[in-house]
């Protein structure tokens, strides 16, 4: 079980997240030398001025979309937990997109098969870009160590203002 | 010719009739994009005299050549251009966010709306499918309200909207067109050009692929460009943003306060962008592409407004705030949100509410004429009822949704003398009395009253030309900076990014090779920028417009600053502006009556427009 903890994934901090795609910028160009957003790996949302976030693939431990296929065309590296599309054997059911709770996994406009995050071999472009350094290229381990330290931060700021008032 | 979508839509709004006219290497050399392009347009789809009401007043929605790619914040403006129900001159407002890359990837580099329908309706353009769909059910709704509505209605989240509110509808003259919740293309009153259209809504959605001349060249250029974005060029608007100019100006003896009755503002501190973004702020968020991310979202956290939210910026602020007295940013948001639902232009409307206050003070209104409310300076619950009466032009409110230039005839008394205004256009934030350097800039400008035509107060502000004198040449950096803004606005990049193009068109004009493939030298930039501003100058003339309508508002010409401040006593004389003019028009190569010769529309290539100078040369 160790091994799921050495994979790392793109993560987004709607604390930092302002909401501007720079991210879907970087990675349709990466990918498809254009830019448009409904051919990037991540999506932007902006649920109201306050609420901003980016979603990508999450490499989830025993992939549901993987689970989903009934046609055998996603897989899911053991090294990396990138889920790995045979564009021949997919086409475009839709069952994967279903079965992901972030929206991760999409129809590309113009293959008609899905597409996902390949964390472009382990240089992710939209976190290379993000202006706002709200990208994490991580693993779980980590996330939960610097959510760990933000919090006792925080903890300790509010008692030392304490302490001050 | 990449960047460029290559194609102009024009939309029959009577019947639905659709054509795509090509977009042509010289008009997108000659005219860039943005208000450039627009306004070509316009002079090209438009007759002499033209009621801005009138079917047959084109209004003219356009992107920029960077717009959709990754170029920090040259992705995401988009334009409108008309003419003006408030100056019946040249009308343009420009909004970023997320709308123009939309447009742009359904593949348009300007859409003009012609005619007008006979019913409430949206146009739906999903890439090449464009359809007029009924509006009946968000016809009364706010801007907000039918961009949520319209994206549930087609189905698609991502659907970007540009809308009217029901000040648009009600063709109140200070209507702008709000896009992506906070957005607005604020001045000039195009909102009103729509409502007259009966077009409630612009929707959009756009899947195809924007493609650039030298993608590798472009990456590592626009890399550049978003450090940049992130070092000293833009901190101002990274951090306090532009509320951080209340305590500037006040300090300077520049913040209009009252009305232009004084020129400090006691009540500074409590409205300083200081005191906002610690009490205020709640989050900052950033357009499409944009690196810097300037957008304060203010959120009122307690008293009779909790709750309220919106974007904030110096200029709403100001016109709520000092310019009616009020020291309340409660108050103050809580006006502004409902700018952005009545789909008004909160800096003319805020302009409106103070000059209602300032008539109030001078019993030439009364309560009587109010409907019971005091109208006293610095009472910001009065405000925030006043934007109500004018956004669903109630009582008093419907004479004053006209412009203070309209409704000071209407109310007459001796009003006019208190309606600060160019051209019909309300003011802005900057007391020009003691900037004499901007003045000229806000006296000449196409649009009427406006900083961002000219942006010279900056030279006043800092410090780098004497701002309490009117001089010989002092025009000439007045028209650089003119002519670098026009441009700006036609590519159209952001001017809060304007300070990371160290080298100003050397910069823009390689993006502009890049991103196109055409060659663009500086040299050929600039010029650009002038003939934009000679575009605009020429519709005005064509509309009437002489050398008397490069005026200053009444109270900048008749009202020396009072204060105890190192601007006291300064105004602006008849004399003065004169001096300015004649100044002006000589380094523009123009004639006394400030209208450009045959040689120069022949130097600028704009021959075919000679018919309009003429007879007045």
């Amino acid at each position: 079980m160790a091994s799921i903890h050495k994979r790392k994934f793109v993560s987004s901090d709607p604390e930092k997240c302002v909401g501007c795609c720079v991210c879907e910028y970087a990675c349709s160009f990466e990918k498809e030398k254009a830019f448009n957003p409904v051919k990037s790996r991540i999506r932007s949302v902006r649920l109201t001025p306050l609420i901003n976030m980016a979603l990508t693939c999450r490499l989830c431990e025993e992939a549901p979309c993987v689970a989903a296929c009934p046609r055998d065309a996603l897989s899911q590296s053991k090294e990396t937990g990138v889920i790995i599309v045979d564009e021949d054997k997919c086409n475009g059911c839709g069952w994967c997109i279903e079965a992901c709770d972030y929206g991760a996994i999409m129809i590309h406009p113009d293959k008609r098969v899905v597409f996902v995050c390949d964390l472009c071999n382990g240089n992710p472009k939209c976190v290379e870009w993000c202006p706002e350094e709200a990208l994490d290229f991580v693993t779980a381990d980590v996330l939960a160590q610097k959510a760990r330290i933000s919090a006792v931060k925080k903890l300790f700021q509010e008692a030392l203002q304490q302490k001050i008032e | 010719m990449d960047g460029y979508a290559g194609r102009i839509l024009h939309v029959d709004l009577s019947n639905g009739k659709t054509d795509i006219h090509p977009l042509s290497e010289e008009y997108a050399k000659r005219y860039i994009g943005g208000i450039g392009l627009g306004m070509r347009l316009l002079l090209d789809n438009s007759v002499v005299g033209t009621d801005p009401f009138s079917p047959d007043n084109p209004l003219i929605l356009t992107t920029g050549p960077l717009g959709g790619t990754m170029a920090p914040t040259g992705g995401n403006g988009h334009a409108f251009v008309s003419k003006s129900p408030l100056t019946n001159g040249l009308g343009e407002a420009k909004s970023h966010g997320f709308f123009g890359t939309e447009l742009k990837r359904a593949g348009y580099d300007a859409v003009i709306f012609k005619r007008a329908s006979e019913k409430p309706i949206y146009v739906w353009i999903d890439d090449d499918s464009v359809q007029l769909m009924d509006a009946k059910h968000i016809w009364g709704k706010s801007p907000q309200e039918a961009e949520e509505i319209i994206r549930e209605d087609l189905g698609d989240f991502y659907i970007r909207v540009a809308a009217i509110g029901v000040a648009g509808e009600k063709l109140a003259r200070v209507a702008c067109i709000m896009n992506d919740v906070t957005r607005a293309a604020g001045r000039t009153g195009l909102g009103a050009v729509m409502g007259s259209k009966n077009l409630k809504a612009i929707a959009v959605r756009g899947t195809k692929d924007v493609k650039v001349a030298k993608p590798d060249e472009f990456i590592e250029y626009v890399k550049e460009m978003h450090e940049r974005m992130k070092g000293p060029a833009t901190a101002k608007y990274r951090t306090l943003g532009t509320p951080m100019n209340v305590l500037v100006h006040n300090s300077l003896g520049a913040l209009p306060t009252r009305n232009f009755t004084n020129a400090v503002f006691e009540g500074a501190e409590k409205v300083s962008g200081e005191h906002l973004n610690e009490r205020f702020v709640a989050k900052i968020d950033g357009c499409s592409s944009c690196a810097m991310r300037c957008e304060h979202i203010a959120v009122v956290p307690e008293g009779p407004y909790k709750g309220t939210t919106s974007r904030v910026e110096y200029e709403p602020l100001w016109a709520f705030g000092p310019h009616c007295g009020v020291d309340r940013l409660d108050s103050i948001i809580k006006a502004m949100e409902l700018c952005n639902y009545y789909g008004l232009d909160n800096l003319s409307t805020g302009n409106i509410v103070g000059f209602a206050m300032d008539l109030y003070s001078h019993q030439i209104l009364t309560k009587e004429d109010t409907g019971g409310i005091d109208l006293s300076f610095g009472n910001g619950d009065a405000a925030v009822e006043l934007v109500h009466m004018i956004g669903k032009r109630e009582g008093i409110g419907d004479i004053l949704a006209e412009g203070v230039k309209r409704a000071a005839e209407k109310i007459g008394k001796g009003a006019e003398k208190y309606a600060n205004h160019i051209k019909g256009l309300e003011m802005t934030g900057y007391d020009i009395r003691g900037l004499k350097t901007a003045a000229i800039g806000y006296a000449v400008s196409f649009r009427g009253a406006d900083h961002n035509r000219h942006g010279a107060y900056a030279l006043d502000l800092k410090g780098t030309v004497d701002r309490f004198k009117v001089e010989k040449g002092r025009s000439k950096i007045v028209i650089s900076i003119e002519d670098l803004y026009a441009v700006i606005d036609s590519l159209i990049v952001c001017k809060f990014s304007r300070g990371i193009y160290y080298k100003e068109y050397d910069d823009l004009a390689k993006y502009y090779s890049l991103v196109t493939g055409l060659e663009m030298t500086a040299e050929e930039l600039r010029m650009a920028g002038e003939r934009i501003n000679v575009l605009g100058r020429l519709f005005n003339i064509r509309e009437g417009f002489t050398r008397k309508d490069d005026h200053l508002p009444p109270k900048v010409m008749s009202t020396p600053i009072p204060d105890n401040t190192v601007s006291k006593g300064s105004f602006i004389s008849q004399k003065e502006l004169d001096l300015m003019l004649d100044d002006y028009y000589a380094y523009r190569g123009w004639t006394k009556e400030g209208v450009p010769t045959v040689n120069k529309l022949k130097e600028l290539g704009l021959d075919d427009l000679e018919y309009i100078v003429e007879i007045k040369v």
